[in-house]
């Protein structure tokens, strides 16, 4: 039983199908969970402040999950939820995500530190505009969306590029989108 | 950052009874805000008491017609939801020009409304601010001030307040609900004698009319008719996932080229979200004129005292309020 005075918890954080028991102090975010304490360094620390995106991971598994910023998600908030990061994107057998595979199609990357978390920030949006989520740039709040390049870009607003690799970023994403069902 | 303690209490009895007893203690949700401000030095709570799996997290229809928002529905639920989206475009719009997707699926609308200011000064914990440290002192009238507020600022502090939703909320007419150790209550966002939240004055390091141990649990939006001919505009620095640095919610009634009524709210502006009542006063029943949008406008502005820096935010009030009951007017007559 945790009380108000222990500034550590033991908790579970399932990341990619797998349970993993940790005993973490309370301002572990979920960022320095996977990168420090389990090994997974794909998701990014950029900012560390929620403004570049570089930590973008899936809360509630990769299909329907949404994404947030671990960096602003503490561990201890995250425990029992399906977490998936961009270790989690391909299948068993290697086969890379649709966005992935797209990324690598459209060279969608210069330095690369932005890409897990643009392709796991990609992967979420792609799935609220097929539950039909508005947009700021969406003319009506009520129609279906369609996800032309002033949506795409709005949508992705969350992810920086520092080496402004947007163009091709656009075109991989503007692949996938088009290619769903 | 400072080690603290986290519970997760099984109600909000609990929770409430857990942040009144400690001096320390604050409560979490999103922690889109306080955590980064934990980072940054400027909040050092030893007790985070999580209240996302308690706060009612549904919007629902009320008797009236209106609808009662859960303090925890996330930020994109709620830009999301279908009621809002045809019913109060103004909210709906005011929530997606906020943040990021990413932010957005973690912020909630009762951590929304009690963000704390961006002022560069009150964020960084090497500089005087009265807001953070009272009685410290306020670099920005000599300093940074370019995107600080033009109304209802007071020599210890101009500060703005940052939600987008918040001024929708204004504009709308919003009630808050609270729960806390003397009980439920409810107070308007921005009724005409105060509300949520305070004006500086000589005490900007306390911002809104709660008490330690209260909690916002919902947010209710009264019906309004002409809600669906309402919206919002974002002026910003770059296109998306920017603060304002002017915004404004409006809503209008107009008929026969006349303004039946209108609600005004303006936000970056001010300390808290603006209901800009004057210039409401000045539209109802006037003709649906840019001449009459811009005396309404310069009616509210008369209040306002720039400072050098941020004075260009006159013009560009007055130009985006123009501009959108125009656009308005057009819609719905």
């Amino acid at each position: 039983m945790t009380t108000a005075d222990d500034t550590s918890s033991e908790l579970t954080l399932v990341v990619n199908g797998t349970a993993h028991r940790l005993r973490l102090d309370h301002r572990t975010t979920l960022l320095d969970a996977l990168r420090e304490h389990l090994g997974l360094t794909g998701t990014k620390k950029g900012c560390d402040h929620g403004q570049c995106g570089a930590c973008t991971v899936l809360v509630g598994g990769l299909v329907g999950g949404r994404r947030v910023n671990s960096c602003l998600l503490l561990a201890v908030m995250a425990q029992g939820a399906e977490i998936t990061t961009i270790e989690g994107l391909a299948a068993a057998d290697g086969e890379l995500h649709p966005l992935q595979a797209a990324f690598v199609e459209r060279d969608a990357l210069q330095c690369g530190y932005c890409t897990p978390g643009q392709i796991c920030s990609a992967a979420a949006m792609l799935g609220e505009a097929a539950a039909g989520w508005p947009s700021a740039a969406s003319a009506s709040l009520t129609s279906p969306v369609v996800l032309d390049a002033a949506e795409i870009r709005e949508r992705m607003s969350g992810n920086l590029c520092r080496c402004g690799a947007y163009v091709n970023i656009l075109a991989a994403i503007t692949d996938v989108a088009r290619a769903a069902p | 950052m400072r080690p603290f303690g986290y519970l997760t209490p099984p109600d909000l009895a609990g929770a409430i009874a857990a942040v009144t007893r400690r001096p320390g203690a604050t409560f979490l949700a999103g922690g889109t805000n306080l955590i980064d401000l934990m980072k940054l030095g400027v909040a050092a709570p030893d007790l985070l008491v999580d209240v996302t799996g308690l706060l009612p997290d549904r919007i629902e229809p009320t008797a009236a017609g209106g609808l009662r928002i859960g303090a925890g529905v996330r930020n994109s639920d709620l830009a999301a939801d279908p009621r809002v989206r045809a019913g109060f475009p103004v909210l709906a719009r005011a929530v997606l020009t906020g943040a990021s997707g990413q932010l957005r699926n973690m912020a909630t609308v009762g951590g929304n409304l009690l963000q704390r200011t961006r002022c560069l000064y009150f964020q960084d914990v090497t500089k005087p601010c009265n807001k953070r440290v009272p009685g410290s002192g306020c670099p920005a009238r000599a300093g940074d001030h370019r995107n600080l507020a033009i109304l209802g600022g007071s020599p210890h502090c101009v500060a703005t307040h940052p939600s987008d939703m918040a001024v929708a909320l204004a504009a709308l007419d919003a009630v808050v609900h609270i729960e806390g150790p003397a009980g439920p209550r409810a107070v308007p966002i921005a009724g005409p004698f105060g509300g949520l939240y305070r004006l500086p004055g000589d005490r900007p390091d306390r911002e809104t009319t709660l008490e330690r141990g209260d909690l916002i649990t919902a947010v209710e939006i009264p019906p309004l008719a002409y809600a669906g001919n309402s919206a919002y505009r974002k002026v910003r620095d770059r296109t998306s996932y920017a603060f304002a640095v002017v915004s404004v919610a409006a809503a209008t009634d107009v008929a026969g080229g006349v303004v039946r009524d209108a609600r005004l709210a303006i936000g970056a502006v001010a300390p808290v979200p603006w209901r800009a009542r004057a210039a409401e006063r000045v539209l109802a029943g006037r003709p649906a004129t840019s001449e009459w949008f811009g005396r309404a406008a310069d009616a509210e502005l008369a209040m306002a005292s720039p400072l050098p820096d941020n004075a260009f935010k006159l013009t560009l009030v007055r130009n985006v309020v123009v501009r959108m009951l125009g656009e308005l007017a057009g819609a719905g007559s």
